[in-house]
């Protein structure tokens, strides 16, 4: 050994000794950094940790299914296919994009330009190119999944509608949540981006039928790729609701309508309980066009169209009522003690009253209640008109249904207008003239109504004074069958029973005598009912309109029925609006088609004697 | 066997059993940091690993049989043999990520830097092996430089400064061991931290001056240079005091971890064994350390003294090194974890000194 022994100052012995401390204490201070991390900052860093691989995909969950009182399906759900892509997986973008145009048929503009509009979108995250992709589209993308790196199918479940326009103002549809909504509900379900229903049932039951959405979180590596699945929280389906609406009634209302050529609104209800069988509004609109989400284009076609597809008439749709107000005319009149069924008025073509002669369409002669109902006698109602107040009227025209919102349970309903005397003095800041009475004694004038108040009126004389709410829950699926829905009870309005049959036996005339109504008349059923003409402008406008060369169509006169059937025993009530027919006894057919159906669906047809 | 029997009983098994657990725990690491769990495979580089260790274990016995003291002229040889292996490189090395270090060796890429710190040591601890005479010392010193600076400089111009850097302490720590005065240390000091703002402005490229820079704020890139040294701090802390357990960490695993096999190995064993797991591996690598330092004590002349402290120095500077880094508390540098990291050239370098090591020990007694 021909080294100095330790000791020596500078020897190798002390560098060694402080190599060795100072190996120590760089290990001490290597510790102290990982535990620093380790320990100290442990919390904070695997919450990063967890950030950078943990990712949450929402799996939306299919809304409940709609079916009618048979169980039939009117809205389900389909799986519409997004072809999607991840563009940290893309290697190439032109070529990928050129290829998925060539094999999906869809032009490279349309899908750059998908692209291009979901830049900001994270590069991991996929984004659609091709929406609601054809099968025949995603069989095309999967087959080539080798040539296409990064573009994926994805599928999401959304509303299907098997009778495509029947009935779509009655179920409404689907978009995605807007402001107000997010503002009014404090359903969780119900957040951004989420499908809520905008009309109609839809809309009104939207929390049943919406599902609880699942969620699959997954861990995904550095570029985004799902490498597991870490847990997962299966979507759970909305309710499924079981409505009132007999699907036979609404379809047959809405052949007739098309055979006659006629746009419009029918209401049919069980009077007995307020159940809507069946409502139409035309024209309607293709609910598909909303799925998954309706398009600017046909949205703003939809809004801007004259005709009103987004309307729906039976609800929104005010007009006057013309000659179907007779009916509430004669109730009030019986009921207000003015007339007796066998009161009786000369029509002479018409009648003077306050100095000015009032026409009626027809001479008829010495008519009484039930003949003036069946003909429809212009004359004895302005004698009614003149020797009633109009706030008796509006009373019970009110009792009725009239004037007020039925409470169905959908959306946007508008009330009607009954006038008064307290009406005239806030709108107008005017008094009542006595004039104005006999206008609105046959349903013209400032009366207007919504075909479903007509619907309740008739409904409520027909059932000789239950006024129904109209309604279409009827049960909602529970985890072990249907859970009936609560049913609003009707209303019970205080109607002598000679009124309501000196009523019943008017309309029975007009439908199945020489009446307006001969139309609607089915053999063995006693169908009662009442035909009215809504006047669009007046005669002369009309005239002129024609002269100028213009089209009048827009300016006929709607046509109005009322009907219920059987006389004794009402089983079904409702009203049938038809636009521009200008004649009520052309809607009375698409009554009839309606009655028929339902009777033809209901056994042991109370037969009785025609009279 | 090659060896003399005689030297068996002076074999330091200690140091042998510690670099070989930590050449196994290295597989282990790198068998978690290359697993596939989409396809539940494990890439090739633990097999291509296991057989650089096979190899790196007969060249170590190999360093072992022969005697250290070599005469200078083959010391010489080996050391141009050096040279010519970095010019060739040079000249006709595969470049990768940014830089031309490997020989096209078939199925293995020979990096000839990995070997200049055991070479060095060599060359230099031969040089100072006798003491200069007083007069001569300021040209021995020269001399030391010359032999440091022409790897160096080849290997900076890699570029790779990671591993030129690792020579300067071996070349430290033997000067001073061969006797280098404290007064002088301290004018090489200051020259040094003068002439700093010179490297920085000329020496260093463009992306080694981001990389100091990014060290210094991370997030100031947190995409680009600075994401390796979040996610190692990420890795290493979000194991916790257990860790995630093997093939359980979510960063190797989801690739969040760059180089997570090789350079950041240490980080992989920090998430999924945790701050146990660290201590473990720090303590083994401590003792390596001290049981070399052993060795430089026991050492029977002055060459095997320097040359084991030259040895021992680069490695444990390149262990601190790579282990403070892989806690993103240094710089990026691409400098392999000894022993643990995946790199053919890294382990049979290494072992290859651990190789004379256990030569100068084993010899302790020997003439």
């Amino acid at each position: 050994m021909n080294l100095s022994p330790g000791g020596k100052r500078g020897g190798p012995a002390t560098l060694l000794l402080a190599g060795r401390i100072g190996v120590s204490i760089v290990f001490g201070l290597l510790g102290l950094g990982f535990w620093s991390l380790q320990v100290g900052q442990y919390e904070r860093l695997l919450v990063m940790a967890e950030n950078n691989h943990d990712r949450t995909i929402h799996l939306r969950a299919p809304r409940g299914a709609i079916v009618d009182r048979n169980g039939r399906v009117l809205v389900d759900n389909r799986y519409t296919f997004n072809i999607s892509m991840i563009r940290e997986q893309v290697t190439d973008l032109d070529r990928s994009l050129e290829l998925l145009g060539r094999v999906t048929g869809a032009s490279i503009e349309t899908l750059r330009a998908a692209v291009d509009d979901q830049r900001t979108v994270p590069a991991f995250r996929p984004i659609v190119v091709v929406r609601d992709a054809s099968l025949v589209q995603v069989a095309a993308v999967q087959a080539r999944a080798i040539e296409l790196p990064g573009v994926i199918v994805e599928h999401d479940p959304a509303r299907h509608y098997p009778g495509r326009e029947t009935a779509s103002h009655l179920f409404g549809y689907v978009g995605e949540a807007q402001e107000h909504q997010l503002a009014e509900t404090s359903d969780p379900r119900v957040a951004a981006g989420a499908l809520v229903g905008q009309s109609g049932i839809e809309q009104s039951y939207n929390l049943l039928l919406m599902g609880d959405n699942g969620a699959r979180r997954v861990a995904v590596n550095n570029v985004g790729r799902e490498i597991e699945t870490i847990g997962q929280v299966a979507p759970r389906r909305g309710r499924q609701l079981r409505l009132t609406i007999d699907l036979d009634v609404q379809q047959a209302a809405e052949e007739a309508f098309a055979g006659s050529g006629f746009e419009g609104a029918a209401v049919a209800l069980d009077p007995r309980s307020g159940e809507v069988l069946a409502l139409v509004s035309l024209p309607a609109y293709d609910p598909a066009a909303f799925v998954p989400r309706i398009d600017r284009d046909t949205w703003s076609a939809l809004n801007n169209d004259a005709r009103r597809p987004l309307q729906n008439r039976a609800l929104q749709g005010r007009y006057a009522p013309g000659s179907t107000f007779k009916v509430a005319m004669a109730v009030a009149a019986l009921e207000e003690g003015v007339i007796t069924p066998d009161f009786s008025v000369n029509c002479n073509g018409g009648a003077a009253f306050y100095q000015r002669f009032f026409r009626c369409h027809s001479r008829h002669g010495r008519v009484a209640l039930g003949e003036a109902l069946e003909k429809s006698c212009n004359t004895y109602f302005y004698t009614l008109g003149s020797r009633m107040d109009i706030d008796a009227i509006h009373r019970w025209a009110t009792a009725l249904g009239l004037g007020e919102p039925s409470g169905v349970d959908l959306p946007y309903e508008l009330p009607g207008l009954i006038p008064s005397r307290a009406w005239k003095r806030s709108a107008l800041n005017q008094p009542w003239y006595p004039g104005e009475t006999l206008s609105v004694a046959i349903g013209q004038g400032a009366v207007s109504v919504t075909p479903i108040s007509l619907a309740v009126m008739m409904s409520t004389v027909a059932s000789g004074g239950l006024r129904p709410v109209p309604h279409m829950l009827q049960a909602v699926r529970g985890t072990s069958g249907w859970d009936v829905a609560a049913q609003p009870e009707p209303a019970p309005v205080a109607l002598r029973p000679e009124t309501v049959a000196a009523v019943r036996d008017g309309l029975w005339m007009a439908v199945n005598r020489a009446g307006t109504a001969r139309r609607a008349r089915i053999d063995g059923r006693d169908v009662i009912g009442k035909t009215g003409t809504a006047q669009v402008i007046s005669l002369e406008g009309l005239a002129a309109v024609e002269a100028a060369g213009e089209d009048g169509q827009r300016f006929r006169d709607h046509g109005w029925f009322v009907f219920a059937a059987p006389r004794d025993d009402p089983r079904i009530a409702g009203v049938v609006f038809a636009e521009h027919s200008e004649h009520g006894y052309l809607a009375a057919p698409i009554a009839k088609r309606m009655m028929e159906t339902y009777f033809a669906k209901h056994a042991e047809p109370e037969r009785r004697s025609g009279d | 066997m090659v060896i003399d029997r005689r030297l068996y009983p002076h074999i330091d098994w200690w140091l042998v059993a510690a670099v070989m657990l930590a050449s196994v725990m290295g597989l282990v690491m790198i068998y978690s940091a290359t697993y596939e769990p989409t396809t539940a495979s494990v890439g090739p580089q633990v097999f291509r690993q296991l057989l650089a260790l096979g190899i790196g274990l007969c060249a170590m016995l190999c360093c072992m049989s022969v005697d250290y003291r070599l005469r200078p002229a083959a010391v010489a040889v080996v050391y141009v043999g050096l040279l010519a292996l970095l010019v060739y490189t040079a000249l006709f090395g595969i470049e990768r990520g940014g830089g031309q270090r490997w020989i096209a060796l078939g199925a293995f890429n020979l990096q000839p830097s990995e070997f200049s710190r055991v070479v060095l040591a060599l060359a230099l601890a031969t040089l100072y092996a006798t003491t200069w005479r007083p007069q001569w010392r300021a040209a021995s010193w020269a001399a030391g430089g010359l032999v440091l600076a022409v790897p160096f400089l080849l290997i900076m111009r890699q570029p790779d400064l990671g591993t030129a850097a690792t020579l300067l302490p071996i070349c430290l720590a033997i000067m001073i061991f061969a006797g280098m005065r404290l007064k002088f240390l301290a004018v090489l000091g200051v020259v040094g931290i003068l002439s700093s703002p010179m490297v920085w402005t000329y020496a260093l490229e463009d992306y080694q001056r981001e990389r100091l820079a990014t060290f210094v704020n991370p997030e100031q890139d947190p995409r680009g240079a600075g994401y390796q040294q979040i996610q190692a701090r990420i890795t290493v802390g979000s194991g916790g005091v257990t860790g995630k357990g093997f093939l359980q960490g979510t960063q190797s695993q989801y690739n969040f971890l760059p180089a997570a096999h090789s350079d950041f190995i240490f980080s992989v064993l920090a998430e999924e064994h945790g701050f146990l797991g660290v201590l473990a591996a720090l303590g083994l690598y401590m003792f390596i350390i001290m049981r070399s330092l052993d060795t430089a004590r026991l050492a029977g002349d002055r060459m095997g003294m320097l040359l084991v402290v030259g040895i021992t120095t680069g490695f444990a500077f390149q262990v601190i090194y790579n282990i403070t880094m892989s806690a993103g508390l240094a710089p990026v540098k691409g400098l392999p974890l000894p022993l643990m990291s995946y790199g053919g050239s890294s382990i049979i370098a290494t072992l290859i000194g651990f190789g004379l090591i256990l030569n100068v020990r084993m010899r302790r007694f020997t003439n």
